[in-house]
Order: structure tokens, then sequence, then C-alpha cells
């Protein structure tokens, strides 16, 4: 069972009926229980950081999910949700985030590249745990800020945009993708497989 | 490297897919679902479904439409037509779409994208430009055309273009009525303008009726993405052999 946490930022939705078409059973959820209960947890997230981190803390989550990564279970951030990981970030403010991974999220620089990056782009993988039996390198990214993460071996894969950012950030059993595997079709979905199989 | 993103836009009416020229005289395309999930399996980079009539009693049949066509892709979805607050987009967002597409309602009130795009981020918040090149006091200008094209505003298309950067949209999509319909090319010197003086990602759309057309577009034409309808739904181009060809003219795509 996942727990996709449930927490007013973004389309849940979707990352539940991809963990469906993979036949992993899923629950979204803000309730500690469940989330206890459920082997591992998937947070989502669109919108901004501060947002992100209010909703958490008035659903009481920030500590609870701190203790859960402590204990080691399985913890996949998306998005918004891998931003989230890092120490803090500079959306909207500076704001601290849940600190798993060491870094800062920061705005994209400013190149000749119209920011939001949207669209499909091909990754650069460092750590490949996750990445087995892909057949494309292409996913499908949206957003404005990136995770300048601190540690290089912290980082498992970058996207070239203006200049190399921070993709995938991996560290024990915290995994995070600044894409979307969920809409990116049959890559994403083999890097949600991969993940849900490893703790198999 | 960045992709440039081929897409696919139903237009749709009563619960089907309908397409005209320069937006009058709908013919009938087929059924939105089985559509939306044939472009994703082809290799489409996104759908965006754009509800031409958005009638009050449309909008129940919409949001189904959506959770229905988002339950079959996993591809990004925008939804446009009819959006005028923040509840329309949440209820959008909800059924499953991953941005919505806003256009007159920009127009009328222009604070809502400020709105949408604190509310919701940038990401989410595409604005869409219908533009005509009509006569004025001064000469022929870009004027921006709203309700589905058929009036124009006061507003000149590229210093509109400029506005709702400005005010948070996250991406805009760039219709030429001139061209739309006409299968004989895309508006290249009006979106390369657009593009040349926007730092955020530009959607063309209007005119493709052959592969050359897509490349020009993303050539000439500086655009990030490009958007057509009837040639994919009545078959004229298929998404693979487009992207193959585009590919092998040296455009950066995703196959």
């Amino acid at each position: 069972m996942v727990a996709i946490v449930e927490y007013g930022m973004g389309n849940v939705a979707s990352v539940q009926k991809a963990l469906r078409f993979l036949n992993v059973d899923s629950i979204v959820t803000a309730n500690f229980e469940k989330i206890n209960q459920s082997k591992y947890i998937i947070l989502p997230g669109v919108g901004s950081f501060r947002q992100a981190m209010e909703n958490l803390e008035q659903r009481n989550l920030i500590s609870f999910l701190r203790e859960k990564v402590t204990e080691g279970k399985p913890f996949l951030g998306i998005c918004l949700g891998m931003q989230l990981l890092a120490e803090k970030g500079y959306e909207d403010g500076l704001t601290e985030g849940l600190g798993f991974i060491e870094g800062e999220v920061i705005r994209i620089p400013e190149s000749n590249l119209p920011v939001p990056h949207i669209g499909w782009n091909n990754i650069s993988i460092k750590i490949p745990q996750y990445f087995d039996k892909l057949t494309d390198s292409n996913f499908y990214f949206v957003h404005s800020y990136f995770f300048n993460a601190k540690n290089i071996n912290d980082v498992a894969a970058t996207v070239n945009y203006g200049s190399d950012l921070v993709a995938v950030v991996q560290k024990n059993n915290v995994f995070g993708t600044q894409f979307h595997p969920e809409k990116s079709q049959t890559a994403g979905l083999q890097v949600l497989k991969n993940f849900i199989d490893f703790y198999a | 490297m960045l992709t440039k993103r081929i897409i696919p836009c139903l237009d749709i009416k009563d619960g089907r897919t309908v397409k005209g020229t320069n937006f009058v005289n709908l013919r009938d395309a087929g059924d939105p679902v089985e559509l939306g999930a044939e472009y994703a399996r082809q290799g489409a980079d996104e759908l965006v479904f754009l509800d031409i009539t958005a009638t009050v009693e449309e909008r129940k049949t919409l949001l189904d439409l959506v959770r229905r066509v988002a339950h079959t892709i996993n591809i990004p979805f925008c939804v446009g037509g009819g959006i005028g607050s923040v509840a329309d987009v949440s209820k959008l967002l909800n059924a499953g779409a991953d941005k919505v597409s806003i256009n007159s309602s920009a127009v009328r009130n222009p604070q809502l994208i400020n709105e949408l795009a604190l509310e919701f981020g940038s990401q989410c918040i595409v604005v869409a430009i219908d533009t005509r090149y009509i006569e004025q006091a001064n000469g022929y200008e870009h004027i921006v055309h709203t309700h589905g094209g058929r009036k124009p505003t006061e507003l000149r298309t590229i210093a509109w273009a400029k506005e709702v950067e400005d005010r948070g949209a996250g991406e805009i999509l760039l219709t030429s009525m001139d061209t739309d319909g006409t299968k004989a090319g895309f508006a290249l010197e009006l979106t390369a303008e657009i593009s040349d003086n926007s730092n955020i990602p530009i959607i063309a759309s209007g005119g493709a009726g052959s592969v050359e057309h897509f490349y020009d577009v993303f050539t000439a034409g500086k655009a990030d993405a490009g958007l057509a309808a009837s040639i994919f739904h009545f078959k004229e181009i298929g998404i693979p052999e487009l992207k193959t060809y585009l590919k092998e003219k040296g455009i950066p795509m995703r196959i």
C-alpha cells in the first residue's frame, strides 16, 4: 500500500491512477494511522513552496513525515513534493522545508530560455538505482524553481536547461523527482515501478 | 535538451469533438475520450481540450468528459473554455486537468490571471490569445479577439502577450484566426515576434496543414510547441510520422 499524502496541493488523482496502472494499491490520505500502515509514502505537489509547507503544518504532517523518513519508510517526492525535501525554499519568501536532503530551492537562473521550464526533457542519470529498464530518458517537467542540492552524492540525475539543474535527488530511503513520472508515459511509469519494486 | 511539443487540440461542443474553418462551419470529428487516448498512444506530448460552447449546462458534461479523458491518458492535459474564477479552475483540476487555458475572461478581467497564478502557480495557467490582423485607424494591426474569435477587442496582441506574462501566465497559446483552419501554415512572423518578446513558452496554433509547417513554426516561428486539430483528427498527418520527420530535420523531439 502506498500513502499519497493529501494536503491540498494539486492533482493527486493522476499519481493514484499511475499506481493503479502498475497494480499497486494506494490511498490518498493525511491520516497518521493510514500512513503508518502504508509501506510507501508519496508526496506530490503543485503550487508554491511556502503554501505547501503551511498546508503540511496545518495537518501536523511536518514532524510526522520526518519521523517516518527517520524510521526508514520509502519516501518519494514529486515536483513540488521533491523540492520540499530540501532544507529551505525561496519561493514566495524564505520557508523552511522538510530537510531530508541538504540544499535549497531557488529560481531557475536567468538565461535566454523561458521560465517556467515546461515540457519533455531528457535527463542525465548519475545514480541508476531507480532508472533501470528505461526505453526513453525524456520526462515531463514543469517548474520555475529547482532544488540546488548541496552534496553531489545526493543528485541522482540532472537536466540541462540553460545549465545543469538537479532533476532527481536520492538519499537512503528518500527519492525525489522534479519531473512528473505520472505524466511521463512509459518512462515515468517505469521509474515509479522501479521505486516500488526496490522495496517490495 | 528540452524537446519541442506536438499538441493535438480537441474542440468540444455538446460532448463531441468538432472542427471548423476560421472558427465557423463546425464538423464532427469524433469521441473526445477515444481521440485523447489515441493521441497519447501515438506520442502526443500534451493534450488540449477547448470547450467552445461553455454554457452553464455544458459545464457538467465537460467536467465529466475531463474526468474520463484524464483517466485514460498519462500525458499533461490542459482544459479551456468558459473559465472565469478560482472555483472553476479548482473543479477542472480536481477532475484531472493539469492546466487551464483562459481567454475571454482574462481580457474582461486581467486581474484574474494574477489571482489564478497566485492560487495555483504560473505553471498551471495558460492564457490563450486569439488574434486577427485587421484594419484599424492607423492601418492593419494584430488585434486580440474574444468569444471564440467573434469579438474584436481594443487590445493589441503583442502588448497583451507581454501583459499576461507580467501578470503571471505560465504559457501563451497563440491562435491566429487568419490562418486557423486554412492549412496554409502557422502565422510565423507574429509567433516569432511574440516569442522574442516573451520569457514564457509559446504554443503556436492555427494553420497547420503539413509537416513542413511544424518545422517552420519551430524554426522561423520560434515556437516552443505546435498545436493542431483537424489534421490529426482526420488523419491527414500522423503524430509518429510528424515527430520522426521533425527529428530527422534536427528539431529536438521526444519519439
